[in-house]
């Protein structure tokens, strides 16, 4: 990139700051990076939920125990809850310009988020490993 | 510190309604009911191992008419938000731009995504 005439700050002496929510380009690349994953994600467990349809607590128990099917679980929780909490915080971050209740809602997000995931995962755990 | 009554520049309701903007809407739209339906994945989940007693209260949830309602949207905002991803990223591979082309894969988002949603309930009920 050629720099402008009244710039005298190099292209790294800019990029360094990170710009205005010093987290530079993370949070839009993690976005894109969990998308990805997603996609493979989300329709082997279409697959999986499509044949649980309608089936008994001892059939859909069986097969969220395998684990295979608990591995895809474990994966589309973690990394579908982590898209879920960066998208739900650009939303926040678009139409709430209070800053306090914008930083309160960022936060009540994260921590939603987590608790869905724990305990989903800990639902997971119960299954497969038994008690 | 002080604000200045700056003009502001036109915001959504000046605009006619067109593709490209109803879709970006339903992108953000499908995700945030996709969010919300979180919940229900959890309580399935949570409810599944818990015991055949509490997987019966979540199963008789979804299978009334309501909770197949629910799935239907909730799995056609799974699709759209899906197969419209799929188009931004390959918007952000710098593909796509083209307005033909924009208008073109809007409408194959829209159709795939509802030929996937009526294909999930044939297999699943039919």
């Amino acid at each position: 990139m050629a720099l402008s005439k009244t710039e005298f700050r190099t292209p790294l002496a800019r990029v360094s700051g990170l710009g205005s929510a010093k987290d530079g380009t993370n949070h839009w690349w993690q976005q894109r990076f969990t998308a990805v994953a997603l996609v493979p994600l989300v329709l082997i467990f279409w697959i999986i939920a499509l044949k649980l349809v309608g089936s008994s607590h001892a059939v859909a128990a069986a097969v969220l125990k395998k684990p295979m099917t608990a591995g895809i679980a474990t994966l589309l929780i973690i990394i579908g809850l982590w898209h879920l909490k960066l998208g739900a915080q650009v939303i926040v971050e678009d139409y709430v310009h209070h800053d306090g209740l914008k930083f309160a809602l960022i936060i009540a997000i994260a921590f939603a988020c987590a608790l869905i995931g724990l305990a989903s995962l800990f639902a997971i755990a119960k299954l497969a490993f038994g008690v | 510190m002080e604000s200045i009554a700056r003009p502001l520049s036109p915001h959504l309701q000046v605009y006619r309604w067109q593709i490209s903007s109803v879709l970006s809407i339903l992108h953000r739209t499908s995700g945030a009911v996709l969010g919300m339906s979180t919940l229900l994945f959890a309580w399935w989940l949570i409810a599944l191992a818990s015991g055949p007693d509490a997987y019966a209260t979540a199963h008789g949830f979804f299978s009334s008419l309501g909770g197949k309602i629910l799935l239907f949207a909730v799995t056609w905002a799974l699709f759209y938000h899906l197969c419209n991803g799929v188009r931004h990223l390959a918007w952000d591979a710098g593909f796509g731009f083209k307005l033909g082309t924009m208008v073109r894969t809007g409408w194959v988002v829209v159709v795939s995504s509802v030929v996937l949603t009526v294909i999930s309930f044939l297999l699943a009920y039919a």
